[in-house]
């Protein structure tokens, strides 16, 4: 165990987190955004109003510049499983790699392709053909999403494959059950969603700067009008996904559930924390409540559809608590244990010819998997496979609290927008410009609590970071972390100034509309 | 339909697959080879903006293409994914490096206020298309020549010592540069480096309708050439003359074999004249248009990317097909891996192959889409009329 350097295994990991969090600050405003640059496009060859060709067209330069960036920051991903997460690859590349080539084949193409005639096909196809690809962007970049989320659900929740001892990986036994996993449904539309509120915040506030400078009033409130109604069904639907995804960590992920919710000792009718401040305490791994709100009962009744419902502490997991069938974390260990020398032994045995020993040793094996993963840490401190709780935490709160506020606000812009009265009100105005980093926060922070919270497991229950990673030097992923931090700041740089000096421009101005609808 | 077939004759089809990809793939690398011309092609600021726009359309395609290279390879030998990605990590991170900064330096190359300045943007092409090209055909030798590693799934089982649990080691000392020391995968690095610079000649004679850098064009079409064809045969004669790792079909034990891959060449003659059409048809592409002045000069890029395609295909079918170890290990023989070794599961498989049923439609649909676009050549005038430009 010593060997494995465990400053590379938290290199590897801090430099997956580095690029997926730059990624996913792109990535979410390409989702919605296509979507609703479709919607307005199709405005406008329904009613062949050159204003809302000119909405169109200014939206969609916003969009090539975010999605621009959006790809760069996506490419490093999908190698970085082959040279960060090397054994996990060979490990379930069976399963884990059929998402990536199917999103490839079917979704990075499609947009692609559809991309530039999006861009630069106004002049050189027809309106219905542009239209067509304009939606055929939006479908294809979120279908791509729907692929690596479903690799990503996986992860969470591994279904529909069984390990093979012989070729030593797990291999995949049911495709269907690996793409309708519940758990997979719950992450493709609560992600997805998060995309098309971000996105009609982001239409929304930078609309409202211009209603602030006296600018462009038909364009910003023809914007604002359709973006609220998205963002407005949206966020009802984010909520609702939400809490399903809530169900979802607290059936298979207990461990996770429990540090979101900063509960260490388990029980029935669990009051619900809306709001708390933690404070580590004496005991190992545990953090107090410096004060605390609470709804009796509540947790029991999200997590299980009742409040009666024993819900398991973070020492109940580590502990264990016979009562309510729950093994510690150190029989766990020895099971994992169990399986990890009967996978040895069977394949000496079977080497050697010796078929009734590898047979037991089989047997041995296939009733300990489940654990498979605990038997990395049968000599290490069990305390490493509690996850951050403060960060899990106040994200999941935060994000929450930015979920109900986001659905008031929608509520409220869309009142005062069918009323027509926006842009008298300078409050809500620059309330809405600031709501913009808010959403990207919120979007943030979901994966944090999704993905720091499934710490240690890569796989859950199976595979651990420490038996994941590349034998490469951590000299070596340390500068690859700080060469991807030092490239793509500079190029995120690059790009909000782009994006800013684009607002300001604004949408082109009315002469060349004509000139342009003339030529079309 | 799928789930009929052999194990093994799903992992031939998703070798061909792959092969395919890596084909297309370094035909389409013309982008990057047009990157490294900007300068030498575009003498004033319009002409570079018309090349890099004619670049900028079909830069996607590259790209995505390289993406569903790796997603491919990954899903269908997953091992190869791990050893090597892995293994020859500065190699990989560096082709990486160079792709991520292509992707922005279109969008951003000319727009106001892009922080870097249009200069760096430009630069950041230059060094994609250097190091992308010449990096991959530097790995893609190593199919050939080898690489220092080895693989032991058992170390899965290992819960102390220092291979604990990690399945493949490299051992190259600079986690992958150290193959671009030998000058066999150099060589066919700059093969491809001067083929993707070809190829976007022959490209740019087909799209712009502009005299003065047509004229260049033609010029640098014989400098490159040149270096392209020595290169080219420097490995294609050494492939030839070289031992080879080959399979033992019942044992699987792997052995050096001399002249492997030359008796690949004859033992699988379909391939053969495949091979030997696509370097055909590359060389005419080339020379019709320098022996030619007039009408026929357009038509190069298609008779050379064809060749081009064909001729990479048939390679990786030499490394991986007749009883050979594609990714071979020259510090442990056994690790080699073969397509039998390294690949997914036969279900895997399977259910990839129903995927792959839509590659024709794919096919289709991006070739209708550049008819659509590609109606007529650009110009100058073009790129001031158009709304999104590069
Ligand atoms: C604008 C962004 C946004 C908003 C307002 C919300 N979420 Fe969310 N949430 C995400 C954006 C997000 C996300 C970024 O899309 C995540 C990360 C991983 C995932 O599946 O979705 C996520 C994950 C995520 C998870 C963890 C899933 C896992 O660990 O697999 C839970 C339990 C919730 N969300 C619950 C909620 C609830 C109850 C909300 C109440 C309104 C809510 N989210 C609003
Ligand atoms: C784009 C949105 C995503 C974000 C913002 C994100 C965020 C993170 C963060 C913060 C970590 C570090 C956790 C820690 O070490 O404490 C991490 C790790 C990781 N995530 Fe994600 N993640 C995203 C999507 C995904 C997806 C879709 C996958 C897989 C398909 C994935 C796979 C991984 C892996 C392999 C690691 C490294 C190992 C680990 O630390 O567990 N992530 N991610
Ligand atoms: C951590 C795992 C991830 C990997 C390996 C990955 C991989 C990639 C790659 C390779 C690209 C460039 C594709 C191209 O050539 O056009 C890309 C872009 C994209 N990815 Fe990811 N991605 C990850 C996470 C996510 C997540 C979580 C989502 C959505 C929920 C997502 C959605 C997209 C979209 C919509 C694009 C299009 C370009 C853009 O971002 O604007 N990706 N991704």
């Amino acid at each position: 165990m010593e060997h494995i350097d465990f400053s590379l295994v938290d290199w590897s990991r801090a430099q997956f987190a580095l690029t997926a969090m730059y990624h996913w600050l792109f990535v979410p405003l390409t989702l919605g955004l296509s979507f609703i640059v479709a919607f307005m496009e199709t405005k406008y060859v329904r009613t062949g109003n050159p204003e809302w060709k000119r909405i169109t067209k200014f939206w969609m330069t916003l969009f090539g510049i975010n999605f621009a960036i959006g790809v760069a920051t996506g490419i490093i991903l999908e190698f970085e499983f082959g040279t960060n997460w090397s054994n996990y690859s060979w490990f379930v590349g069976d399963i884990f790699g059929a998402p990536l080539a199917i999103e490839g084949i079917m979704a990075f193409f499609m947009e692609s392709t559809f991309i530039a005639i999006m861009f630069f096909g106004w002049n050189k196809v027809g309106k219905k053909f542009h239209l067509a690809s304009t939606w055929l962007v939006a479908i294809g970049s979120n279908l791509s999403a729907l692929w690596i989320l479903v690799a990503n659900a996986w992860m969470q929740n591994p279904v529909g494959m069984k390990f093979n001892p012989d070729t030593a990986r797990n291999e995949m036994v049911n495709f269907w059950e690996v793409l309708f996993s519940p758990v997979a449904i719950d992450k493709f539309t609560h992600t997805i969603l998060s995309g098309y509120v971000l996105a009609s915040i982001f239409v929304i506030g930078i609309s409202a700067w211009f209603l602030l400078k006296n600018r462009e009033h038909v364009f910003a409130k023809k914007s604002i009008r359709l973006a609220t109604i998205f963002g407005l069904i949206s966020a009802v639907l984010i909520a609702i996904t939400g809490d399903n995804s809530a169900k979802m960590v607290a059936k298979h992920q207990p461990m996770k559930f429990a540090a979101i919710e900063n509960l260490y000792h388990g029980e029935a009718n669990a009051p619900l924390t809306a709001i708390g401040m933690l404070q580590q305490s004496n005991e190992p791994a545990k953090h107090d409540f410096v004060f605390k709100i609470q709804i009796p009962g509540m947790l029991s009744f999200l997590a299980f559809n009742n409040t009666d419902a024993f819900v398991p502490g973070i020492y109940d997991l580590l502990n264990g608590n016979p009562e309510h069938n729950i093994l510690s974390y150190k029989e766990r260990c020895e099971k994992g244990k169990i399986a990890i020398t009967s996978l040895g032994e069977y394949k000496t045995a079977k080497k050697s010819g010796n078929d009734s020993l590898a047979k037991a040793a089989l047997i041995r094996f296939e009733e300990n998997y489940p654990h498979f993963g605990y038997g990395y840490y049968a000599d290490r401190d069990l305390t490493e496979l509690v996850p951050n709780v403060p960060v899990n935490f106040y994200s999941f709160r935060i994000m929450v609290g930015l979920g109900f506020y986001f659905i008031l606000f929608f509520a409220i812009i869309l009142f005062f927008a069918l009323k027509d009265k926006l842009q008298n009100k300078r409050f809500l105005l620059y309330t809405a410009l600031w709501t913009i980093p808010l959403a990207y926060i919120a979007a943030e922070l979901g994966w944090v609590v999704a993905e720091v919270g499934r710490q240690p497991w890569l796989i859950q229950d199976i595979l651990p970071t420490i038996a994941s990673v590349s034998q490469v030097t951590p000299a070596s992923v340390q500068i690859t972390f700080w060469l991807f931090f030092v490239i793509f700041t500079g190029l995120l740089i690059a790009e909000i100034k782009i994006m800013l000096t684009q607002i300001r421009k604004g949408p082109e101005n009315a002469a060349e509309v004509t000139q342009n609808s003339q030529i079309n | 339909m799928f789930e009929t077939f052999s194990y093994l004759f799903l992992q031939q089809y998703w070798w061909i697959i792959v092969s395919l990809l890596g084909a297309i793939l370094v035909f389409l690398m013309f982008v990057q080879g047009g990157q490294t011309l900007i300068y030498t092609l575009g003498k004033t600021e319009d002409e570079r903006t018309v090349l890099v726009n004619l670049l900028g359309r079909k830069w996607e395609f590259t790209f995505t293409t390289l993406v569903t290279f790796g997603g491919a390879f990954f899903a269908s030998f997953p091992l190869f994914y791990s050893t090597s990605f892995g293994g020859a990590y500065w190699v990989w991170m560096l082709i990486l490096i160079a792709f991520v900064v292509q992707a922005v330096a279109y969008e951003y190359r000319s727009k106001p206020n892009n922080f870097l300045g249009q200069r760096t943007f430009e630069i950041m092409l230059f060094v994609n298309g250097l190091l992308g090209t010449v990096l991959i055909g530097t790995a893609v030798a190593t199919f050939f020549t080898g690489s220092a590693f080895s693989v032991d799934k058992m170390n899965l089982t290992l819960l102390t010592g220092d291979k604990m649990p990690i399945i493949s080691e490299w051992k190259g000392l600079a986690y992958g540069l150290e193959a671009a020391l030998n000058p066999l995968n150099l060589s066919l690095g700059l093969t491809v480096f001067f083929l993707s610079r070809v190829l976007a000649i022959l490209y740019f004679m087909n799209r712009v309708r502009n005299i003065e850098i047509i004229e260049r064009a033609k010029k640098q079409l014989i400098y490159n050439a040149i270096p392209f064809v020595v290169f080219f045969l420097t490995f294609a004669i050494w492939l030839m003359l070289s031992s080879g790792f080959a399979v033992n079909p019942e044992t699987k034990e792997i052995f050096v074999e001399p002249f492997k891959y030359f008796h690949n060449l004859i033992q699988m003659p379909v391939v053969a004249v495949l091979f030997v059409i696509g370097v055909l048809m590359v060389l005419i592409g080339i020379i019709r248009p320098i022996t030619c002045f007039e009408k026929c000069n357009t038509k190069g890029i298609w008779l050379s990317g064809i060749g081009t395609v064909l001729t990479v295909f048939s390679l990786f079918l030499f490394a991986g097909f007749n009883n050979t170890a594609y990714y071979p290990s020259t510090f442990d023989l056994q690790s080699s891996l073969t397509i039998e070794n390294s690949s997914s599961s036969q279900y895997t498989l399977t259910a990839m192959s129903y995927v792959s049923l839509l590659v024709p439609f794919v096919i289709a649909y991006i070739w209708f889409a550049w008819r659509a676009m590609d109606s007529k050549k650009i110009d100058i005038e073009e790129m001031k009329s158009e709304s999104h430009i590069y």
